[in-house]
């Protein structure tokens, strides 16, 4: 496809470097793709006009400021983008599975399609799957935690998703219309400068995370001020849900690294299109400061995944095993050490730079205390576990299975911090082997315990349970079958993004990691399956009580969903497991005797509109479509400024309408036969007597 | 470990049955001190990429033979100044004075926009000899820093002539209060960089 493109050099006043040939007809499988996607498109389009439901969709959902209602498009909009990052990744197994020179050839994949795909994976699972994934959980859970009723700014929060999404659709359309990079997911210069990325593959890259980048900054703004402004009165910070804590390190460590993200690809951006000289090879310019800055932003954003899934972990065996969590201290130390650690470490992913011993010696050490705190967590979460009588649902089966996979994966990553033997592991697929084991191992299977652990808070009903446990035990089984041999490869001497090879030795091990990558595949086929079949018997998984699972933390304390605005009454909280707290002293489900007016931010169109006029500037930008770029700059300045104008924009639920709705929820509590526990201590929600501990 | 708290007294519900009406204001201008902390981390990296690069002029005009300490100093000076006009005008907003809001508010902008003016001829004066942003490593750093600092002063003018509008269409309430208090956050947050700059860029330049 690469081939044949042409480059425009002098942009046409109207069209910019957009051609026809920018389209590659020529290519059959992104034609059938592209046309697949048309026509599903045109349907989803289509019956939501023929069922008249955009105005729903617009009112109910798109200007919405609701956290919860935020937080589940993020969560979709996620999945979506896991099935494009996974299809990616078959593409590559099933490449390196056939490409050894001796026996079949090169494959099918060219090089420069290749190349795209491995960016086009790295950057989707990290920006677009990961990232979103978990900032949908937060934004779902922890005003309910914390006992707010939304976050602090709800406009910011509906900027920050649309956002997101405007960037997630330009990586959409430049598999259609042009290219995607070809460079590695963090596009190092010289590779990605104008001499040998002269098209627009690496600007599709640079607008898209430069425009998500700024929505991520706003996000993490935004949960700092909620959480530590907003809190329950009562709720101390030592008093808070560790997941609200981990929530509150990760957008910390947000607004401290995404800028330093801004600036890099800032400059580069520049290189590309001013003609700058920051990390060009002549005129003074210095590539290794791009490699230096991107992973002085890398590595804490490797902490903003993690953080959050380890305060899921806690949530979970904290629930499962009726217990209180052991050590909450600790953890939350452990926690806030690793925050801080995240910043010092950055060099350990290029050793090979050639910084001396004495610099490598630290960056070394320094990553290898991250472990200390890290396996203080792990201590925590078996202690807590142990003695307690856990319940092995479908989160607990996500722990136990990231119990078993983060530990080898800590210890292949304590390996590749000591400096020496990373100049043998460097770029290989051990690394690759290492870094999979993680962000697999460690934050996707923390977040689907949480999706599977809060999906009946905000749906109202369960996921189908058996289904989940199939879908863990083929994500772990398939985990391990398709990253195990990329460790033995790695020792073979196999270096990473490689489209074709010539050992056949190799190519046995790659065979296996196909295995394993198709049985992720009937994983993640499952869980499909598990939604559809969870939705489609909504009525027999119905959560009545609101805490299915017999929680311990605010959000169970509420009704499932929960009603828009959270809580009729704001918590007075007076200890760390406050539901826990009320059900064992009879508080629980008690109605009060009268309500007040409830203060609600309104919707706003602005958060869509202004992200779609940052796409028309990302989009204008990339095909240098010069008076485009300013209407989309000038467009979404002005639609800020007239946002801004906008008064009255909370209003007041009159007490009545939370009086009616508290009485539907009261009926239905009385229908589910909850009741708050009697006084020998024992708690019978959740259908099985629980004894307190 | 497994502590169970004692029961709780007689009156306690859970839920605070009387609520407060919340801070708005106060969870403004927090956020706003968190925006202006990344904003500070967004400086630091472009100080940093000037510190490894700044030097590296490859044979184009250096720093030290174009810099100009006293056109410099005056449009420092000019910031500094304003600084202190936007002081008055809190100072007038405390005391309900929005005719004098106005006045220190137009001094402000008076002053910022000659900043302004003054480094857009120092960038084309700079051009004019042979240093422009794609001149050297070193320019290129040059421009991107002090770039970014005008144009943070550039969106500060807009934003405080919508605020002037703002405050002339409703007066001084409760919000336009909080949003002059954030831009008086960023104004002098502007100024603590400039004054890095200053120092860093220009006085270190010369040396």
């Amino acid at each position: 496809m690469a081939a044949n493109y042409t480059i425009v050099t002098d942009p046409h006043p109207i069209w910019g470097r957009l051609t026809f040939d920018s389209i590659p007809f020529e290519d059959p499988i992104l034609v059938t793709t592209f046309s697949v996607v048309l026509i599903g498109s045109i349907g989803i389009v289509g019956s939501i006009l023929y069922f008249g439901k955009l105005k729903y969709l617009w009112d109910e959902w798109f200007t919405s400021v609701d956290h919860k209602k935020i937080g589940i498009m993020y969560i979709i909009v996620a999945f979506i983008m896991m099935l494009r990052g996974f299809s990616d990744a078959l593409l590559m197994r099933s490449q390196q599975a056939i490409a050894v020179a001796s026996e079949s050839g090169a494959g099918y994949l060219p090089p420069e399609h290749y190349d795209q795909i491995f960016t086009a994976h790295g950057v989707i699972m990290i920006f677009f799957v990961a990232m979103p994934f978990i900032i949908g959980l937060m934004n779902i859970v922890v005003p309910l935690q914390i006992g707010a009723r939304d976050v602090a700014f709800p406009f910011l929060n509906s900027l920050s998703f649309w956002l997101f999404v405007v960037s997630a659709l330009m990586l959409n359309i430049s598999l259609f219309v042009g290219e995607f990079a070809a460079t590695g997911w963090l596009a190092y210069p010289p590779l990605s400068g104008l001499e040998y990325s002269p098209w627009v593959g690496v600007d599709y890259w640079l607008w898209a995370l430069q425009i998500s980048g700024i929505g991520t900054l706003l996000t993490g703004v935004n949960f700092v001020v909620t959480i530590l402004r907003m809190r329950a009165p009562g709720m101390t910070l030592m008093k808070m849900p560790v997941f609200s804590w981990t929530s509150l390190c990760a957008n910390a460590l947000i607004v401290v690294s995404f800028p330093i993200l801004t600036v890099t690809i800032t400059l580069l951006t520049m290189d590309r299109y001013l003609g700058t000289h920051f990390f060009t090879g002549d005129m003074g310019g210095n590539q290794m400061m791009y490699v230096n800055l991107i992973w002085a932003w890398g590595h804490p954003e490797v902490y903003i995944l993690m953080l959050p899934a380890f305060g899921i972990f806690s949530e979970v065996t904290a629930t499962f095993s009726r217990k209180r969590l052991f050590g909450y201290t600790s953890l939350v130390w452990a926690t806030a050490a690793i925050m801080l650690l995240a910043f010092v470490v950055w060099l350990h992913h290029f050793f090979t730079m050639g910084a001396g011993a004495s610099v490598n010696a630290f960056f070394g050490i320094a990553t290898m205390i991250i472990s200390i705190p890290t396996g203080v967590k792990l201590f925590n979460w078996i202690f807590t576990m142990y003695r307690g009588r856990v319940k092995w649902d479908s989160p607990m089966w996500w722990t136990a299975a990231f119990f078993l996979t983060f530990a080898i994966g800590g210890m292949s990553g304590v390996m590749l911090a000591i400096p020496a033997a990373n100049f043998v592991f460097h770029n290989s697929l051990f690394l690759v082997a290492h870094f999979h084991n993680v962000i697999i191992g460690g934050a996707l299977f923390g977040y689907f315990a949480g999706l599977a652990y809060w999906f009946p808070k905000t749906t109202g009903f369960q996921l189908d349970e058996r289904l989940g446990k199939i879908a863990c035990a083929l994500w772990a089984v398939g985990f391990f079958v398709a990253f195990m041999p990329l460790y033995v490869l790695g020792f073979m001497g196999m270096t990473r993004r490689l489209n074709y090879y010539d050992n056949p030795e190799w190519n046995f091990w790659l065979l296996i990691a196909g295995c394993g990558a198709l049985i992720i595949l009937c994983g993640i086929l499952v869980q499909a399956y598990q939604i559809f079949a969870s939705i489609r018997d909504r009525e027999t998984n119905r959560d009545l009580t609101g805490d299915p699972w017999g929680g311990r933390t605010l959000e169970w304390a509420t009704s499932s969903p929960p009603p828009f605005y959270n809580f009729a009454k704001i918590p007075e909280v007076r200890d760390r497991d406050h539901w826990h707290d009320m059900k064992q002293h009879g508080l629980a489900y008690k109605k009060p005797e009268s309500y007040q007016p409830i203060h609600m931010p309104k919707n706003t169109w602005a958060g869509v509109v202004i992200s779609l006029f940052a796409m028309l500037l990302g989009l204008a930008m990339v095909w240098h479509i010069w008076w485009a770029a300013i209407v989309g700059l000038v467009g979404s300045m002005v639609c800020f400024i007239a946002y801004s104008f906008e008064r009255k924009k909370h209003y007041y639920v009159p007490a009545e309408e939370v009086e009616a709705i508290e009485t539907a929820r009261a009926r239905q509590l009385a229908q589910a036969g909850a009741r708050t526990p009697s006084e020998d201590g024992r708690d019978y929600i959740g259908g099985d007597a629980v004894v307190s501990m | 470990m497994n502590t169970t708290l004692p029961p709780p007294p007689a009156d306690f519900s859970g839920f605070i049955e009387q609520e407060h009406e919340h801070d708005y204001g106060g969870d403004t201008v927090f956020g706003f001190w968190i925006y202006i902390l990344s904003d500070c981390i967004l400086f630091a990296t472009l100080f940093a990429v000037f510190a490894v690069i700044g030097q590296n002029f490859a044979g184009t005009p250096e720093a030290k033979e174009l810099f100009n300490l006293n056109f410099i100093l005056v449009a420092t000076v000019l910031l500094l100044v304003s600084s202190s006009t936007f002081g008055m005008a809190m100072l007038s907003a405390q005391a309900d004075d929005i005719a004098g809001v106005m006045k220190w508010l137009a001094a402000t902008f008076a002053l910022g926009f000659g900043f302004l003016a003054m480094e857009i001829y120092e960038f084309w004066h700079f051009a004019n000899e042979g240093a422009t942003l794609g001149s050297s490593a070193a320019w290129s750093a040059f421009y991107a820093l002090i770039g970014t600092h005008g144009l943070h002063v550039l969106f500060g003018l807009i934003w405080m002539v919508v605020l002037v509008l703002m405050i002339l269409k409703e007066g001084l309430t409760t919000d336009n209060r909080v949003r002059m208090s954030c831009l008086s956050l960023f104004w002098h947050f502007l100024d603590i960089i400039w004054i890095c700059v200053f120092s860093v860029v220009y006085l270190m330049g010369v040396m």
